[in-house]
């Protein structure tokens, strides 16, 4: 372990702003995609089975 | 079977949708092991500190950006080449990962920038080509959302990515070619690396669940555009229908 402390492990000897701005940016755009692309096949399987029922009327 | 043979949208979309779990669980396992070597093993930066922590996720994000727009050029030209629909979806499920790499190397370069160079931003010239990625990125996005015909829409973004892709190599390229404020490349495969060992292990196994990831992802939105595309087709309404 390289690290004394938990605490030292989160102030990152001073860098905590732009260490943990870096990776939580990454986590938080990881997230927000992930979200996006299954919110998106959702609205397009419904548009799209609407469509089909209107067809078949 | 052929190369033809996947190349169909009715035999793309079930293979897709399997492989999506796997190249998610591989992301999730090489993401952890590359976070695990970060933090916890690669050791204090003699200049740096703990501040240089931040290559683990600039230098695969940065490499990704650059990766991925040859990517979607190479699909592009196969589009432009031989007609094929598949190809042309690909380079657009590509497009909004690829625009989030370039975001973040940017972003991740600015937390770094201003503690190591005092400064978010300087225009400097691997800055400004990794911006005109952005924009490259951003305009393609723009381009097909701004043209209903499909069909059109494919042709003239494929057109734009293949001009763009010019830019690659000037960003890779633009630490030796400038006098630049940003440092020369990270890994070279002409020379021995200049990192410790454990450093270059971590960048690049973090690499490779970015890798993972936006296999995972492009093929989820692949899915979805095909799905849109070919509606009209038999294997598609029976999809849709099961989808209850």
């Amino acid at each position: 372990m390289i690290w004394e402390s938990w605490d030292a492990f989160w102030a990152m000897g001073g860098y905590a702003l732009y260490v943990w701005g870096s990776f939580g940016a990454t986590l938080a755009c990881i997230v927000g995609e992930v979200w996006r692309v299954r919110r998106q096949r959702r609205q397009v399987i419904s548009r799209l089975r609407r469509l089909q029922r209107f067809d078949s009327q | 079977m052929s190369l033809y043979h996947y190349a169909s949208p009715a035999t793309f979309y079930p293979l897709a949708g399997r492989l999506v779990p796997w190249f998610a669980a591989l992301a999730v396992v090489f993401a952890a092991v590359g976070l695990y070597l970060s933090f916890f093993v690669a050791p204090t930066d003699f200049q740096q500190g703990e501040g240089y922590r931040i290559i683990f996720i600039h230098v695969p994000a940065a490499w990704m950006s650059m990766f991925i727009y040859i990517v979607m050029a190479f699909w592009s030209a196969i589009g432009l080449a031989w007609n094929t629909r598949l190809s042309f979806v690909m380079a657009r499920a590509l497009a909004p990962t690829g625009a989030m790499f370039t975001f973040l190397a940017l972003w991740t370069g600015a937390l770094w920038g201003k503690p190591m160079w005092g400064a978010w931003w300087v225009w400097d010239a691997r800055l400004t080509s990794e911006l005109i990625l952005l924009f490259l990125y951003v305009g393609y996005m723009a381009l097909q959302a701004a043209i209903d015909d499909p069909r059109r829409a494919d042709r003239a973004g494929a057109l734009l990515n293949l001009v763009g892709v010019i830019n690659v190599p000037i960003i890779y390229f633009s630490v030796k070619w400038w006098n630049t404020l940003h440092q020369g490349a990270s890994v070279s495969l002409t020379r021995a690396p200049s990192m410790a060992q454990v450093m270059l292990w971590g960048m690049l196994v973090m690499a490779l669940a970015a890798w993972m990831y936006t296999i995972a992802v492009a093929l989820a939105r692949a899915r979805t555009l095909i799905l849109e595309r070919e509606r009209q087709t038999e294997w598609a309404r029976a999809v849709l229908k099961e989808q209850a």
